[in-house]
């Protein structure tokens, strides 16, 4: 991929709603032509960010530029230029998808034909139905349609798949990579880690407003350093004595989720499952190697959602 | 141009298919027209009902869309988020207002065709010289009444909307003169009522168009400065999103 300017960069971004710090000094960079996820669970801070970046939202502190301008100054000059799916609402319930886009077509000098773009988000049948009689993934689908329809260089996209059954959420995530392979920068925010290691180049994960990580899924899940093991079972296990039984310290990231750190040799798996059988314990889970970014993401965001030290809690 | 085209035949096809506010804009209006012409219950002061009533619906219609439609319809789009996914559009708040004043513009063009249509059908024969000023009054109605309905479309949710502007067209519809003359009101009603841009709407349409073309003093000038003060409290106090 050829260097390009950043299509989005964020600097100490901070955004207060109401007397909240949602977005508390986040950074993070969005390469043009790739696809970033805000992944963090849900008040995590993502659709404030994204709501400066659309200019809905002013910020207290910070820099931002989004394709080298500032969007709470240059709005208007970014409208035709960026695509928007918003997390909810922000369509008449008596209206029809095919007229629905017609007019937003309207508003861009070369936008998709409605036509083509309905029957490419699987909707061309339901062109005549009102929105309200839509399902909730048609719904979220006609949304896409709109962020799309002006042909942008760059798609905000909040939670695209919040709310749609399985079929759904495969279209939508194969239009999105589609967006990514026609050159198109995507910032999208998403709770599903699914969703973020399918389609994301780049991953921020957010809590509390606060980066806590950044970079590549491949990145990310080999940050934590060397291959362990881990484990699920029943929250609270004595984790001391089971260090001591397998010569190794076991960590309870989150309660019912363990790590053994220790390279996870044949040896140390028939320990660990030895110890558990002998006190009959069952076993949820058993994974060797590096960490999935699942793990990452609850290793990073425990902090203080009642995270388990690893010590004998029993 | 193309921007505005396409939010204006938005908003007309999404009009037409809204029953309720047909009902308001043209049925309520018909029918004060046609049922009260027929029978002369209501002290309209005139030998023929209809010749006080043609006029009087006229500017029943101008409220009902200017405020009651228009002022409903644009609280729910506010509600909705309607309003917050143009706003980041191209389409600019310039051709939006353009759109909605070309949408009420448009409905009071084909109230007044019906309403007309049926009075002069019932008998009603104004003087052509009142058209012209009733014509401005209604403009000046419709700024009036449009700065009423976007004042509580922009700082209310949308169902808050709806109770109040039907509550206001109610109360304005009984002492605006629409139905019954402001002479008939009791007189510290009518006193207040005169403060009101319904009464001074009906009073210069109605006046106009009376076979004298007597149009009392304070109407106009009440008239205007509604047409100033409710859309600039509209522009200073709307928000875009809840």
């Amino acid at each position: 991929m050829q260097e390009r300017e950043p299509a989005v960069e964020v600097r100490d971004l901070v955004v207060d709603r109401g007397d909240v710090r949602a977005v508390d000094h986040v950074s993070f960079v969005v390469p043009a032509g790739t696809t970033t996820a805000l992944l963090g669970p849900n008040g995590a801070g993502k659709t404030s960010t994204v709501e400066h970046l659309e200019g809905y939202l002013p910020r207290a502190s910070g820099s931002v530029s989004v394709l080298g301008s500032d969007p709470s100054r240059a709005r208007r000059e970014l409208a035709p230029r960026v695509g928007i799916m918003l997390q909810q609402g922000g369509i008449q319930t008596a209206v029809r998808p095919g007229e629905l886009l017609r007019q937003y077509a309207s508003f861009f000098a070369d936008p998709e034909d409605p036509a083509e773009l309905l029957e490419r988000v699987g909707l061309l049948e339901r062109s005549r139905t009102p929105y309200r009689r839509l399902s909730g993934g048609e719904q979220q689908r006609l949304s896409l349609a709109l962020a799309l329809i002006g042909r942008p260089e760059l798609l905000f996209l909040d939670e695209p798949t919040a709310g749609v059954d399985l079929q759904g959420r495969d279209l939508i995530r194969s239009l999105v990579r589609s967006q990514a392979e026609r050159g198109r920068t995507v910032l999208l925010t998403t709770h599903d880690l699914a969703e973020a290691e399918q389609l994301a180049d780049r991953v921020v994960i957010i809590d509390h407003g606060r980066v806590l990580a950044t970079g590549t899924p491949g990145e990310l899940t080999s940050a934590g350093g060397g291959e362990d093991l881990r484990f699920g079972a029943a929250a609270g296990l004595d984790t001391a004595a089971l260090g001591d039984t397998v010569g190794a310290e076991v960590v309870e990231v989150t309660p019912g989720h363990y790590r053994v750190d220790a390279a996870p040799s044949p040896e140390l798996v028939a320990a660990v499952t030895g110890w558990l059988a002998a006190a009959r314990i069952p076993l949820n889970d058993l994974r060797a190697g590096r960490e999935s970014l699942e793990d990452v993401f609850r290793r990073l965001t425990a902090g203080d959602r009642g995270a388990v030290p690893g010590t004998d809690r029993r | 141009m193309r921007a505005y085209l396409g939010q204006l035949r938005l908003e007309l096809a999404l009009a037409s298919r809204q029953g309720e506010q047909l009902l308001v804009s043209l049925g309520i209006p018909l029918l004060v027209l046609v049922f009260f012409s027929g029978i002369d219950v209501l002290p309209t002061g005139t030998e023929e009902p209809v010749d006080y009533l043609a006029p009087a619906v006229l500017a029943l219609a101008v409220m009902s869309t200017a405020m009651v439609s228009l002022g409903i319809g644009t609280g729910f789009e506010r509600t909705y988020g309607v309003l917050k996914r143009l706003g980041a559009s191209p389409l600019g708040r310039g051709r939006w207002v353009g759109a909605k004043v070309s949408l009420v513009l448009v409905t009071e063009a084909i109230q007044w065709a019906v309403l007309v249509a049926t009075a002069v059908l019932l008998g009603w024969d104004p003087p052509s010289s009142g058209w012209l000023p009733a014509l401005g009054a209604a403009l000046l109605g419709t700024l009036a009444f449009a700065g009423i309905g976007l004042t509580m479309a922009g700082t209310l949710p949308g169902l808050a909307t709806l109770a109040l502007a039907n509550a206001l067209y109610f109360v304005l519809l009984l002492t605006g003169g629409m139905v019954v003359p402001l002479e008939e009101l009791p007189g510290a009603i009518a006193a207040v009522a005169r403060l009101f841009p319904a009464a001074a709407l009906t009073e210069v349409v109605t006046g106009s168009l009376a076979a004298t073309g007597d149009v009392e003093g304070w109407a106009w000038p009440t008239l205007g400065a509604w047409a100033v003060l409710a859309p600039t409290a509209a522009a200073l106090t709307f928000r875009w999103e809840d």
